[in-house]
This record gives structure tokens, C-alpha cells and sequence, in this order.
């Protein structure tokens, strides 16, 4: 069987995506596997835009429209070995099925990570019970390619416009688009209380940017594919390999495994949308499924590094929303455009309230200024009969409704992993993903001690009311005061899985991404992160794509 | 002519989405189109293509093409996904991996069945007493009752936009958007 490819990519989201880029700039010639649908791309003529999403809650919202479908391709999910072989089958932390992967639904803040977050075992030390490690990188060797991640995708943010940002080289390569109303006044509040909020760095055209129109505000931005195209979501790297004529892009196309023998990959076994099986050869194999998706397809391979699947990490979100005396229209703008980063620093009060609970230090994440936009998931809130109108007309948990979403870092665990279900397949046949997960008492104790500064701030923006919420739910002497969501994770940021380091015994891939195993298999996406940050995953996953994947070209 | 749905069935729903959402100032629940909803989500495969998904990128509500009338195609894992949630796996082995799934069109016939044409003849208190009697049916009815009242018009609810209008909502607003003026203004 021939070689018709110098190499194939699994996963066409923000990582993958990145790779075909440079694979194809280096002269390779790519094909890229996607599991889902094509809604992103014309693939006849990848110049222009096919302009095919919705501003339509249904399709995004209830009906999966982005795929996976949840009973087609299910995952489960556990707390600990002590729960049986799993306690829920369907959704868990799915992030899209489409081409574009998760740029589709993201609504695109993309913060970079600080100094000290590629050093937290030397500079912040370990933690008990915690996997902690030092990345095989440091932010001064990421620094140019955050820099060209931000051009590629198209970052609009406000240079030393957040105190506690990392050293940059230069500006934003546009400007913040404009304030929502709401976070103007939680900013207000934060800022007369001495925390520093700041535009969201966003990957949301403020103006015209590399073809592609400015947003126009629709407000149908997070969980949505973006009817214009003012998103960065992968359609420009993908459309630019595509146009080299050395790329082909194949939806609806399930890789099951990846072929390997005496430590080098030869090519994968593919799944077509008839269920039909296929054998794709090439030198070089890029995986770039998600920190869910690439360890179960290392699994499904046979590789056997036993640190495969171990360390997922979520954020640990926390969140205070207060009901405000007026309105807030939160469905008209980009979802967030103010945040702040003053409870990623390890001050005093922090190091105390870590000691207070035998930790030696805790640390926040990132705070998104946020208001619900959407109607459908509002009035599912509220009560059937008379008291139905009188609600939605009051609108106490959306128009009048203000929230922070603090992104909390979560500490990797040996025992936090991804790895294949015993029993439970997806409509193909093979093993899905099972995650078996929960927070550390560092999460816990990180939540309550920020959660009450966030409903300081809220009290003193005017809120009428105020409740907080964590998910993972918060049991036991910390649940305090925080109502219950769920066990699993609702955040999408999902990272750790498949993580590189320096010494094979600890890790899985390289400090290029490359797997211990066989490497000419390269790792691109957030499985590869150590520890996680209070920072969403994205800008630094692109980054690492473009600096691992120029060198893979080699 | 309903797509799935009996006539007796339809006027019990009607009743059922009345008590749901009753009127005020604005239309009760039924008259705002929830029932029509319900008929197109268990009816979704008597259209082709099948009224999963609406088409895009605009409604032209706000300008552009009238592209939301196009309904998506399914693919083959799509549509057995979604022939199984609505129709329930009916003891097709395809649709059992995951075991046996009662559809909705089963769990309408039976929940409504159950309420009976002698529902219609309550008074709305006693109507109200046997919806809280029937409480899962009746929490499955409003989310579709939700769902049908402030989504988008092409799904078959929020009849002649009523569910946006009552609200002084936009609803979707591609290619026009908001203004800079909007979004950051009081």
C-alpha cells in the first residue's frame, strides 16, 4: 500500500488546525482526519467563506448541532474506583465534533499563560497528593510563538492593560471590541475595591482582520459557531493550508487507531460515516483530539505508557452572580469582555487560608465578567404557571442577572484520568472515554477563599441578591455556602492526559510532543500540559502546536 | 394537519401548554405555538430533510436570506441518534447498545393518554392538581413548552414571534447585530 500522504493529522480544532498550517508550509503534504461534520469550511474553494452557522439556541443549545451527539457518542464518567465501573453514560465535557473543533463553539478569550505557570514545582513547590512539574519549556521560549498565535488567529486586547500579564514583545494585533454594559459596572465595582480588571484578550475580530469582518455584536457568541466569521476560530489556518493545494481536510472520518510497530507509527486504521473501515499510511502522525479524545485514541492503539490518560485537568469554576435593580442586556456583545487576574497571585491572605487547611499555597484563576444571554435555558429556571410571564418579564436570572467565572487552577492527580470504558461503545463499536475525576482539597479551599471576595465585589456593583455556585459541586465541611451543580466538570478547558516532560518515566511525549513510544507520533493539543493554570487553554495550546509542529517538520 | 399528533392528543396538549403558560396580557402557551412545537420535534421525521436543525446563516428577520427554512441533512450515526431519541429503539438492535430507549413519541402517548380527554373538562385548578399528579410528564412537557415559546419560529413554536414580542426580544439579529452604542449603554 502507497503513501499518498507525508502525514496525517487527527483533529482539525485550534491544534490541529495550527499543525496543517505549518506541516503544509514546510512543503509536507497532510491530510487531516475529522471526526464531524463539515460546517466550517468550502471545501471546493477554502478562499472563501461559507458563512453556514446560526444565531439559533436550539440548534447549539439543546440539539447538539456541533456534535458529539451524547447517546452516539457517549462518555462516562466516575468520582473514584469506589463509584463502580462509571455513575453517568452521555455528556461529559464534550467539546465539539465539527471541523474546527472547539474555535467553533469557544467564544474566544484567549489569555496567555504568566511566567511562573510553566514553573510551578520549582517556584511555588509541591503539593501533596498533587503531580506537579515544571514544563519542559519557559515563557521566554514561548513568547514568539504566543506572539504568532495571536496573529494567526486574530487577538483583539490592550497591551499593559493587566498588571500581572506575563512580559509581551509587542501590542495586540487589534484593539479590545467594545465594552458590554454589565461588565462596565462589575468592573467599576472590582476596581473601586483595588482589583485590576482589563479587556479580555479575545479572539473576536474588533475590526476588519485577515479577510474576515469585524463582529457585530449578535451576542450568540459562546456555545455558537459564528455566522460571520468575526470569530478566530480555526477557518483561516485551515483555509491556508487548504489553498496550498498539499492539504486534504476528510470529515465524517473516525480514526480508531493508530498503527504502530517497533516504536514508529506507520499510518491509522479510519471509521467512514458508513461504519466502513480503512487503513491511511503515512510518516508522521500529529494528534490533536482534545485531552479527552487523544489519550482514549493512544489507548485504543495499544501504547502502554502507564502515565497515558493520568493527570486530566479541569477548572475548578466558581461562581457568584448577583441579581441586579436594572438591566443588563447581556445578550448583546461577545459573552465576556472584562476580566481579571488578581486571585492567580499567591499574596498573603491566599498563603494563610492555605495554611489554615495544611496546604502550602492555593491559587485562583482567571475571572470572566459574564451575563447569561439566552432565553430558552432562562425560562427552564423558572417555575410553569402564572408565575411564568411574571418572571420572564422581570428576568431576575438573565436580563437583570450579572455573574463572575473565576477559571480556578486545578492541580494535576495521578488518579484523575481518562481511559477506556470497560463496557460502555460508541456507535462505531470502540471503547469511549471514561474519566474518573475529583477536585483536590487545594480547589476546595482555592473556591471559598476567592468565591467570598467575588461576592464582595458584587455587593458593592449593587447587586440585589447574591448566590454562588462551583462545579465540580463542593461536598463535605467546604461546600459552605456554594449550591450544588454537578459532579463532572462543566468546563470545557480540559488539559493534562498525555504530558511531556524530560524524563520518559514520568511522562508521556518529549519535551517536543513527540510520544516516548514512537516518535514520529506528535502530540499537539492541551494533553500535553503539566499543570493547568488559571488560564482557558487555547492561545497556549496554538503556540505549542506552532513550535512543536515547526520542528516535527524537520 | 399535525405531524404526529392525534386530534384528541393535540386539544389535550392545548390544554396542557394553556395551564403551563397561562395568558395575561399576552397569549396563553398554546397560542403562542408551543403545542405546534411539540407536533414538529415527535413529527421531525415525517419532513425531508428532518426538522432537526434549521438551516443558516440568517432568518431574514434582520436582513440577508431566509436561510433558517433549509433544514439540515442528517448523517447516518445523526439520524439513527435522533430516530432513537424520538422514536425509541423499539427493539432494533442498533438502537440498544446503550439499552432500551422509551422515545418520545412513546412517553406523549402515554403521558397524554394518561391525562385523558376527561382533562379537558377541569376547571384550570384541577387541572393544575393533576399536572403536578403527572410531575415528570409535566416537567418534560414545559421544557418543550420552553424550548417552543423562545425558540426560533422555523422549529414550529413562538407563533407570529410571540414569544420574543411579549419580551421585547430581538431574538436572532445576524447580519444586523448591535451597535457599539448598545452593547456598552445603559
Amino acid at each position: 500500500m502507497s503513501r499518498d500522504f507525508d502525514a496525517i493529522i487527527v483533529g482539525s480544532g485550534p491544534a490541529g488546525s495550527t499543525a496543517a498550517e505549518i506541516l503544509t508550509e514546510a512543503g509536507l503534504s497532510v491530510l487531516i482526519f475529522e471526526r464531524g461534520r463539515n460546517h466550517l469550511i468550502d471545501l471546493d474553494n477554502p478562499a472563501v467563506l461559507p458563512r453556514r452557522f446560526s444565531n439559533d439556541e436550539l440548534k447549539y443549545m439543546t440539539r447538539h448541532f456541533l456534535g458529539p451527539d451524547p447517546w452516539a457518542e457517549p462518555r462516562t464518567f466516575r468520582t473514584s474506583i469506589a463509584d463502580g465501573d462509571r455513575q453517568l453514560v452521555g455528556e461529559v465535557n464534550n467539546l465539539p465534533a465539527t471541523v474546527g473543533g472547539g474555535g467553533v463553539h469557544a467564544d474566544g478569550k484567549l489569555p496567555r499563560f504568566r511566567e511562573d505557570d510553566f514553573l510551578v514545582e520549582s517556584e511555588l513547590g509541591p503539593v501533596e497528593g498533587a503531580s506537579i512539574a515544571d514544563w519542559p519549556v519557559t515563557y521566554d521560549e514561548m513568547e514568539p510563538y504566543y506572539a504568532e498565535a495571536e496573529r494567526l488567529v486574530g487577538v483583539a486586547g490592550l497591551a499593559g492593560a493587566n498588571p500581572f500579564a506575563a512580559w509581551r514583545s509587542g501590542e495586540y494585533p487589534m484593539p479590545p471590541g467594545p465594552a458590554m454594559y454589565g461588565a462596565l459596572v462589575t468592573s467599576a465595582a472590582a476596581q473601586k475595591l483595588g482589583y485590576h480588571p482589563y479587556p479580555a484578550p479575545t479572539g473576536v475580530n474588533s475590526i476588519e482582520y485577515d479577510g474576515r469582518p469585524a463582529c457585530n455584536n449578535c451576542g450568540f457568541c459562546a456555545y455558537f459557531g459564528c455566522p460571520i466569521h468575526a470569530k478566530g476560530d480555526p477557518v483561516a489556518p485551515l483555509s491556508r493550508a487548504l489553498v496550498t493545494g498539499r492539504a486534504q481536510l476528510r470529515p465524517q472520518s473516525h480514526v480508531s487507531r493508530i498503527l504502530i510497530e517497533n516504536g514508529q507509527a506507520t499510518g491509522v486504521e479510519w471509521i467512514d460515516a458508513r461504519g466502513e473501515r480503512h487503513i491511511e499510511l503515512a510518516g508522521r502522525i500529529v494528534v490533536a483530539c482534545g485531552a479527552m479524545e487523544t489519550p482514549r485514541l493512544l489507548l485504543l492503539s495499544g501504547l502502554t505508557n502507564e502515565q497515558i490518560g493520568r493527570n486530566v485537568m479541569f477548572h475548578m469554576q466558581t461562581f457568584v452572580f448577583g441579581i441586579m435593580p436594572f438591566r443588563v442586556h447581556g445578550h448583546m456583545g461577545r459573552s465576556v469582555t472584562h476580566v481579571h487576574d488578581d486571585h492567580i497571585l499567591v499574596d498573603e491572605a491566599a498563603r494563610a487560608a492555605a495554611a489554615e487547611a495544611d496546604l502550602p499555597w492555593i491559587k485562583g484563576g482567571l475571572v470572566e465578567h459574564c451575563s447569561p444571554a439566552h432565553m430558552i435555558a432562562e425560562a427552564k429556571q423558572y417555575p410553569w404557571g402564572p408565575q411564568h410571564k411574571i418572571m420572564m418579564r422581570e428576568s431576575p436570572m438573565r436580563d437583570r442577572l450579572l455573574g463572575f467565572c473565576m477559571q480556578g487552577d486545578d492541580l494535576p492527580q495521578f488518579t484523575n484520568t481518562v481511559d477506556l470504558d470497560p463496557a460502555v461503545t460508541d456507535i462505531w463499536g470502540l471503547p469511549v472515554a471514561r474519566t474518573t475525576y475529583q477536585p483536590h482539597t487545594h480547589e476546595l479551599v482555592a473556591s471559598r477563599h476567592h468565591g467570598a471576595k467575588l461576592a464582595q465585589i458584587m455587593k458593592e456593583a449593587g447587586a440585589e441578591r447574591i448566590m454562588t455556585a462551583t462545579s465540580p459541586k463542593t461536598t463535605g465541611d467546604l461546600a459552605t455556602s456554594h449550591s450544588e451543580i454537578s459532579q463532572v466538570p462543566i468546563s470545557r478547558h480540559v488539559a493534562g492526559t498525555a504530558r511531556f516532560g524530560t524524563d520518559p518515566s514520568s511522562s508521556v511525549c518529549d519535551p517536543w510532543g513527540r510520544l516516548w513510544e514512537a516518535p514520529n507520533v506528535m502530540i499537539a493539543d492541551s494533553s500535553l500540559f503539566p499543570t493547568g493554570s488559571g488560564y482557558g487553554p487555547t492561545l497556549t495550546l496554538v503556540a505549542l502546536s506552532l513550535r512543536n509542529s515547526r520542528a516535527f517538520a524537520v | 394537519m399535525p405531524a404526529f399528533l392525534t386530534p384528541l392528543q393535540y386539544s389535550i396538549l392545548e390544554a396542557v401548554c394553556a395551564r403551563l403558560v397561562p395568558a395575561d396580557g399576552a397569549p396563553d402557551g398554546a397560542e403562542m405555538g408551543a403545542v405546534d412545537y411539540i407536533d414538529t420535534l415527535l413529527g421531525a421525521f415525517t419532513f425531508t430533510p428532518p426538522r432537526i436543525w434549521a438551516g443558516g446563516p440568517f432568518s431574514g428577520r434582520c436582513g440577508g436570506q431566509r436561510s433558517f427554512w433549509d433544514f439540515e441533512e442528517l448523517s447516518p450515526a445523526e439520524e439513527l441518534a435522533w430516530r432513537t431519541r424520538i422514536e425509541g429503539s423499539l427493539g432494533i438492535p442498533e438502537r440498544e447498545r446503550l439499552g432500551p430507549v422509551t422515545g418520545l413519541q412513546e412517553t406523549y402517548r402515554q403521558g397524554l393518554a394518561e391525562l385523558g380527554g376527561k382533562f379537558l373538562a377541569l376547571d384550570p385548578a384541577a387541572q393544575d392538581d393533576r399536572l403536578r399528579e403527572v410531575g415528570d410528564f409535566t416537567r418534560l412537557v414545559y421544557e418543550h413548552v420552553c424550548e417552543g415559546l423562545y425558540g426560533a419560529p422555523e422549529y414550529g413554536g413562538n407563533r407570529g414571534l410571540a414569544g420574543w414580542q411579549y419580551l421585547n426580544y430581538e431574538g436572532d439579529v445576524q447580519p444586523r447585530g448591535f451597535t457599539d452604542a448598545e452593547v456598552s449603554g445603559a
